[in-house]
């Protein structure tokens, strides 16, 4: 008998459909309002590309929350730091984001996507050591601290970069638009879907299919018995702040090429909605990020289009409504 | 006999709250040792303190010749020491195999020692991929253990562990517990039911208000009626 074949025949754990098909549903009871199919596909398009951003975005946060009990209201400021090291890359190499060549366009975002996790996970490590390991537990004085932390970090970056908007341009392969018929979808869009895609398979599958996963899903639930097990959570934060700064990093790389510029403000514009996605989607789930994220997303893309007035509100109002029906989000973590 | 774990004068604060009060007792290697005492005494917060979750303030605990009070519960337990919690502190949303392969922590499951624990706890091979949330009561009991012992262990903290169980079960406990004993593993185990206190322990140490206040061979205690009620007072009888 081996450890691994050991009962694959009993059932295997349920997960709950009905919240991952909250997305769905709010697409099929848009659609009749939006009337038009090519409006529709448009909206829901740039909705999951919008959404995959804000995931990449907000599901470092869920972990560092989920696992550490840290409220890291210094997260924005690496969203805003991934921003400015893309654009380290997509500045001086701007002859490959504009030569008509695919490899070289594609070299160039890597590159750049690169740079802003990278270095985004670098200052991850000095942040947790600098500012969150001392309040370790105390909730209070982390928001406190983060918040200076992060203030102390845009200002830094005000005066690395200056204090304008750094204009980026797309690689020349991602400008434009896929047309099918009547409707559009933007060649950008469909690469941050893609990359989102990919964000989200690459945590499932270590945070399901490795140890180190093992133990982040365990250290969410009860970090004291893993350390009773023999394992040192101390190194364990570490790596989990890490990647969860790497990820708001390359997030932030994909949100400012979206915009088409990098500014030390957008850590504190996408901070608010990072919040509202891990509240949706059930504090310290990676799966309910991810439902979360594109939920919140389509929601607002429906809502700017049918009721603009909505939209500006519709994120508050998506977190009500899912809150009054799962008072612990779409997917929550035992233990949270 | 050697001892292989050793306490002395040790003391443990909780807050401003000083739970351990000096606590002095050893547990002899390749046996099992028995922490009685009333709800309140400190049973669970000696255990604590020996695997490194709560500090020691002051004193000396050693397993073998290794100072423990210095070192954090990680180091503690990779230093061999297992530890079934009396709240079981098992991963809710992780499997069964997921909650013991985390508890292998030098490496992949041992297929003999798994069928091993199966023929003790047939019901967490049912269960195996299922989630440890959704298990009852006496199986998260079953999961606990087993997680502190599928990987082999120099000594064994184990709290209340029959809490929940049905009597069936509470054999099969026994019975393993015995068979890790006899593999020269060295058990310090709280617990309330008397009985199974009594067919498991070699040694007792009885505690109250923070403190040991007798400590001698089990067979000694379950043979004295009169010590019993003194030591351990009416509730013990509620529990035979």
């Amino acid at each position: 008998m081996s450890a691994l074949d050991v009962g694959q025949a009993l059932p295997r754990r349920r997960m709950e459909v009905l919240p991952a098909l909250t997305p769905l549903l709010v697409a099929l009871v848009a659609a009749p309002f939006i009337g038009s199919l090519s409006t529709f596909v448009t909206l829901t398009a740039a909705g999951l590309a919008m959404g995959m951003m804000i995931f990449t975005m907000a599901s470092g946060l869920t972990l560092v929350f989920g696992m550490m009990d840290v409220l890291n209201f210094g997260h924005g400021a690496f969203i805003a730091l991934g921003a400015y090291a893309a654009s380290l890359v997509l500045l001086p190499l701007a002859n490959w984001s504009s030569a008509d060549s695919f490899w070289a366009n594609l070299a160039v975002f890597i590159l750049a996507a690169l740079a802003a996790a990278v270095i985004s996970g670098a200052f991850g490590f000095v942040f947790e050591r600098l500012i969150v390991k001392p309040v370790y537990g105390q909730h209070l004085k982390q928001i406190l601290a983060t918040i200076g932390g992060a203030i102390i970090a845009e200002q830094l970056l005000y005066a690395l970069f200056g204090p304008a908007q750094i204009p980026l341009t797309l690689p020349r392969t991602f400008e434009g638009s896929f047309v099918f018929g009547d409707a559009a979808i933007e060649k950008y869009r469909v690469l941050a879907t893609l990359v989102g895609l990919a964000v989200f398979a690459g945590e499932m599958l270590v945070l399901n299919r490795t140890r180190i996963g093992l133990l982040v899903r365990a250290g969410v639930e009860n970090r004291e018995m893993v350390e009773a097990l023999g394992y040192r959570v101390d190194r364990l934060f570490v790596a989990v702040f890490m990647a969860g700064s790497a990820l708001a990093g390359l997030g932030g790389a994909m949100m400012a090429l979206y915009r088409g510029q990098a500014h030390g403000s957008m850590g504190g514009e996408f901070l608010v909605l990072c919040f509202i996605v891990i509240i949706i989607g059930g504090l310290g789930s990676v799966g309910g990020s991810f439902i979360a994220s594109i939920l919140v997303a389509l929601i607002a893309n429906y809502a700017g289009f049918l009721v603009p007035k909505l939209a500006l509100v519709s994120n508050i109002l998506a977190m009500v409504v899912v809150l009054l029906w799962r008072p612990r989000g779409l997917y929550p973590v035992s233990g949270r | 006999m050697s001892a292989a774990l050793t306490l002395e004068g040790v003391h443990t604060h909780i807050g401003r709250y000083h739970i351990l009060q000096g606590v002095d007792f050893d547990a002899p290697a390749g046996r099992t040792t028995m922490l009685l005492g009333r709800n309140g005494a400190g049973k669970t917060t000696t255990l604590r303190t020996v695997m490194g979750l709560w500090r020691a303030s002051k004193g000396r605990i050693a397993l073998g010749t290794t100072p423990l009070q210095i070192l954090r519960a990680s180091d503690v337990a990779r230093l061999g020491v297992g530890y079934a919690p009396e709240t079981m502190a098992l991963f809710s949303d992780l499997s069964v195999k997921e909650n013991l392969v985390l508890g292998a922590r030098s490496g992949p499951l041992d297929d003999a020692r798994l069928a091993w624990i199966f023929s003790y706890f047939p019901a967490l091979k049912t269960f195996w991929l299922s989630r440890a949330g959704a298990l009852s009561g006496g199986q998260k009991q079953m999961l606990s253990i087993a997680r502190a012992i599928v990987e082999p262990r120099q000594l064994l903290l184990i709290d209340e562990p029959t809490k929940g169980l049905a009597p069936a079960i509470v054999g099969s406990l026994i019975a393993c517990l015995n068979e890790i004993k006899a593999t020269g593993v060295t058990i310090l185990m709280v617990e309330q039911n008397f009985r199974v206190a009594r067919e498991v322990g070699d040694e007792v140490r009885v505690m109250d208000n923070g403190r040991i206040v007798h400590r001698g061979p089990m067979a000694e205690l379950a043979a004295d009626e009169d010590l019993q009620n003194r030591l351990l007072g009416l509730s013990l009888d509620s529990h035979q």
